[in-house]
């Protein structure tokens, strides 16, 4: 056991159990698995990704590359930091390969966002942070404040003294001050992950295993943005520095503050910066034999004299230049000479990284600060502060004062004595094999790899990540990025602030898709529209498809029957006897106002003002461009009210289309637009029978031909509720749609069916509406087209206006390419051996006299958009766009299906009824 | 996510607006007296300068009305926004 009495923050009267690689260990509350498994003397963790290199921890927290395990309970996860992994009660985890496996089993736990809102916010409860927040609070500022570690304090390990007392005391009196004041929310284990514009950060707060939620995203939005997030300490590049044993000084440090956890007994440190003899005399202290070598030429006079005093032995002027050791590091080589200098722990220190990656985030410049060496936040950002370490300042007493003065004053900072501060040395490797110095141990990465990036000849640093894969792990270099930089300018002979860093961005540490997913998954992923129908089409058995968020029902199988079966049943119904389809999905916009005429005029091809109230018109909608986006019927049902019906997926496309036209161009004219998609209902009642039907159920209306006309509309009631029949039909048969307010419908639909049972009336779904559709060349706007088909393409010349003197598209259908006869026509496709059923999407090509492919490049005459088994045709049939395909009725062309080619026949587009004489009955 | 400030409902996040385009171009008076270059320039071609650009924005999620913005395309700074069609 390396657990020391009298150090640490964990709770050491309750003892968890947890299980590492099969072995059933103990932990108590605050520790992290990584301090668990040190204080127990378990160093190698697992291996490494490509090398299989024994992997221990390098660092005690987010920094650390290598501490890599995979959690099997409570719930699994790969790759996680056994550093940033609390130990709970039947943890089960194991060390990995440098890789994890996802987890097979669904995540039950919930997952959650939550807005915040404040005048600052702080990232971070070290020194800086605590006192910035404590002096906005005071300020009576909203505050958030958010820490990635269990508990406040940074780096303080206690040994500090703040305003005269120990500094963790100083850290809980702020933490209580915080709690009393109003406006303050103070958020720990919560990492803020990215910082993007206008004060917006996101960041991940962890609940706690077994809590609701597991996690929670916070997405703050600040005025101010504190950025006190410290620094990570950064190894020194020397070979076999990968082996488990060698850890940074910081971490050492914070194991023992934090955890009471002596990482090693015999101990040296080595280092180019004073803070890792904080580290020396802290394990000194706590019983271990230590040692420090200290790369720069003297060491720092106050530090050594207190290292002498307490008997430790500094060697300035030398340097580590390789480890011995099975797994774990037995010595460390030091000197040129390579002596050996046993240990069990070798401690590393080559200076700090600020934590500067919210500040680059929003587009913050870093540069190389020389005394610092280190890159650090140059120049200010509106509305972003930099405090403490993050912004380079190490010194305790500085550390406060700019955390004061981001939110206040600094002359409110609490003192803290201040500190020797000798010059930092600059080293990023020591002499050795480069094959064997690892740079990114995450990534097996060594200098080796980074001469070869350069010799190729790489001189940016982007470039040698991406070729070397350094900094490109779970932690992207929190340890390696910087080495990289300094490693890359040595060999290219420039100075590291030329080359600068790879660029940080978000996620600051990796964070779950499931916590960025909340609660949008499953049935709460996507909204889900039903109509008011719907029970009785799950109750008929039907299977469903989705249109935009609409469920609609796609055909009603009997027993047995599949869906080709289904819908070949529907259509014969349909076309022999009457059908009935839930229409209801169609988009249905309100138009209203004395120049509503006006507008459709100049959004619609053809001439709408001109219809009279009680009519119908269809009409097609295209873009400035020519091309059709979206088409419907038009109802006039006053003179200055009309109703549009559009497509089902693109019905709120088509309001903010008119919308856009009235706000931004035409503001003048007085019309409102009213999208009542869901407040009507549309049955339609399809088939030679349909009169029948609809006369049945409303009695008083006279269905026949010469009263009620093929497009046209009228009112009527049933039992008091208002309703609308209107002859319209999608399939070429006689067919009343019947409208009704939402709330009747499904009671209609109940009465309609049961009226219709004497003529076998058939519910039919989206499937057999295409098929019948199809049939008489109706195009489905978004299927048949797809943005480059104008309405003249479509064969629908009739539908456009020669009277107007302009609508939307007019002006491109004169351009000179509109009129290329060789532009795409829709037609139909009959395979000449009335079997095959061709797969939508299939290229049409001209059939070669042996019937067989040439080999590529093979001229695309277009491709097939539709393609269906037609009951009434016996065989199956397409539609298709064709390179000038009007002027090819008749003529045989091929479709590559599989390896065989199939020959078709172009044909009109109308293949049932072409004369219209079933509309009416 | 920047925060964009609708006219009528004040700052707002990003996502709940639609871009829309350059702003000020205006529909022709009468096309078919453009000859087809004019009428492709008006349909296809939008400037793309760098700094100042008058922009055209809807608030989808929101009151659903569009707005016209001035935003530098260098920072994305939004200089102003105003209820489209409006002078001031």
């Amino acid at each position: 056991m390396t657990r020391v009495d009298g150090y640490g923050r964990i709770d050491r009267t309750r003892t968890l159990s947890f299980t590492f690689d099969g072995i059933v260990r103990t932990a108590h509350p605050g520790d992290t698995l990584a301090s668990a498994l040190l204080a127990q003397g378990v160093t190698t963790l697992g291996t490494s990704v490509r090398l299989g290199r024994p992997r221990g921890v390098l660092g005690s927290w987010t920094e650390d590359p290598c501490g890599l395990v995979q959690i099997e309970e409570p719930f699994p996860e790969p790759m996680l930091l056994a550093t940033t992994v609390d130990v709970v009660d039947g943890l089960v985890a194991r060390g990995v390969p440098g890789r994890g496996r996802l987890a097979e089993v669904a995540d039950t736990a919930r997952y959650d966002h939550r807005h915040l809102h404040c005048d600052v916010l702080v990232v971070g409860a070290g020194p800086a942070g605590l006192v910035a927040a404590r002096e906005a609070a005071r300020a009576g500022q909203d505050v958030v404040l958010v820490d990635d570690r269990p508990t406040p304090g940074g780096t303080l390990t206690g040994t500090e003294m703040i305003d005269g007392r120990p500094a963790l005391e100083f850290v809980d009196a702020v933490a209580a001050e915080l709690a009393a004041a109003p406006h303050v929310t103070h958020l720990q284990a919560t990492t803020a992950f990215g910082h993007y514009d206008d004060g917006f950060v996101l960041a991940l707060e962890r609940c706690g295993e077994g809590s609701d939620p597991r996690q929670r995203v916070h997405r703050i939005r600040a005025g101010r943005v504190v950025v006190a997030a410290g620094a990570f300490e950064r190894p020194i590049v020397f070979e076999d520095a990968d082996r488990p044993g060698v850890m940074l000084a910081s971490a050492a440090r914070d194991l023992l503050h934090r955890h009471g956890v002596l990482a090693g007994r015999v101990v040296v440190v080595f280092t180019v910066d004073d803070s890792a003899y904080a580290a020396a005399l802290d394990l000194h202290r706590a019983g271990a034999a230590v040692r420090v070598v200290d790369a720069r030429a003297e060491a720092p006079a106050g530090w050594a004299r207190r290292c002498a005093d307490a008997g430790i032995v500094v060697e300035p002027g030398t340097d580590v230049r390789g480890t011995l050791g099975d797994d774990r590091v037995r010595a460390a080589l030091v000197g040129e000479a390579r002596r050996e200098v046993p240990c069990d722990l070798l401690l590393v220190s080559g200076g700090w990284n600020p934590t500067a990656h919210l500040f680059s985030h929003v587009g913050g410049r870093l540069a190389f600060d020389d005394e610092l060496v280190g890159f650090r936040p140059a120049g200010d950002l509106p509305g972003t502060a930099v405090v403490g370490a993050a912004h380079g300042t190490y010194a305790l007493a500085d550390v406060l004062r700019e955390g004061a003065a981001a939110t206040g004053s600094a002359t409110d900072a609490p003192h803290a004595e201040p500190e020797e501060i000798t010059p930092r040395g600059t080293l990023w490797r020591t002499p050795g094999d480069p094959a064997r110095q690892f740079v990114d141990i995450a990534r097996d990465a060594t200098v080796a790899d980074i001469a070869r990036a350069v010799g190729a000849g790489m001189t940016s640093v982007e470039h040698v990540k991406r070729y070397t894969t350094i900094g490109t792990a779970h932690d992207q270099g929190k340890t390696s990025g910087i080495l990289a930089s300094g490693i890359t300018a040595e060999l290219l002979g420039r100075p590291v602030g030329a080359l600068g860093t790879t660029t940080f961005r978000p996620p600051y540490t990796p964070v779950p898709f499931a916590a960025l997913a909340g609660r949008d998954r499953g049935d709460l992923y996507d909204p889900v529209r039903t109509t008011p129908v719907h029970d009785r089409h799950v109750a008929l058995g039907a299977e469903f498809e989705d249109v935009g968020q609409w469920k609609r029902a796609r055909h009603y199988p009997r027993p047995g029957e599949d869906m080709a079966a289904a819908v070949l049943r529907e259509c014969a119904a349909v076309r022999g006897a009457v059908g009935m389809m839930d229409g209801s999905t169609l988009g249905k916009i309100d138009v209203r106002g004395p120049d509503a005429g006006v507008l459709l005029d100049h959004l619609y091809t053809n001439l709408m003002s001109t219809l009279k109230v009680g009519r119908v018109r269809y009409g097609v909608m295209c873009g400035n461009d020519g091309m059709v986006f979206d088409d419907g019927t038009v109802l006039r049902l006053a003179e200055d009210r009309f109703l549009v019906t559009t497509t089902t997926g693109n019905a709120a496309h088509v309001l903010d289309w008119m919308e856009e036209w009235v706000q931004t161009e035409w503001p003048d004219l007085r019309v409102r637009l009213t999208s009542v998609t869901e407040q009507w209902s549309i049955l339609a009642v399809a088939g030679p029978r349909s009169r029948d039907v609809i006369g049945r159920v409303f009695a008083d209306v006279d269905v026949s031909n010469e009263a009620f006309g093929f497009m046209t509309w009228q009112d009527t009631e049933l039992d008091g509720v208002p309703v609308r029949l209107a002859r319209i039909s999608f399939s070429g048969e006689l067919a009343v749609e019947v409208t009704v307010a939402s709330w009747y419908a499904a009671d209609l639909w109940d009465r309609l069916l049961a009226a219709g049972e004497p003529w076998g009336i058939t519910p039919y779904g989206t499937e057999t509406m295409h098929v019948l559709r199809a049939e008489k060349g109706y195009p489905i706007i978004g299927q048949d087209t797809d943005g480059t088909v104008t309405p003249h393409d479509l064969g629908m010349a009739w539908a456009v206006s020669k009277k107007k003197t302009d609508f939307v598209g007019k002006r491109s259908f004169a351009r000179p390419l509109n009129a290329d006869p060789q532009r795409k026509h829709l037609v139909s496709l009959l395979p000449t051996d009335a079997a095959t059923m061709l797969p939508e999407g299939s290229q049409i090509v001209d059939l070669p006299d042996d019937g067989l492919l040439p080999p590529p490049p093979v001229a695309m005459l277009g491709h097939v958009t539709s393609s269906y088994r037609s009951a009434e045709l016996g065989r199956p049939f397409a539609l298709a766009l064709v390179r000038g395909g009007r002027d090819r009725v008749g003529e045989v062309v091929a479709v590559p299906v599989g390896d065989q080619l199939v020959a078709v026949e172009i044909g009109d587009t109308v293949l049932v009824d072409p004369e219209g004489a079933r509309r009416d009955g | 996510m920047q925060l964009i400030t609708c006219p009528w409902c004040g700052p707002r996040e990003e996502t709940e607006f639609r871009y829309g385009g350059q702003a000020d171009l205006a529909y022709p008076a009468d096309p078919s007296a453009l000859d087809d270059e004019q009428w492709a320039r008006f349909v296809f071609f939008r400037d793309n300068p760098e700094g100042a650009f008058a922009e055209r924005w809807c608030h989808d999620a929101g009151c659903r009305r569009w707005l016209r913005a001035v935003r530098d395309t260098r920072t994305y700074v939004f200089a102003e926004t105003r209820p489209y069609g409006r002078t001031a």
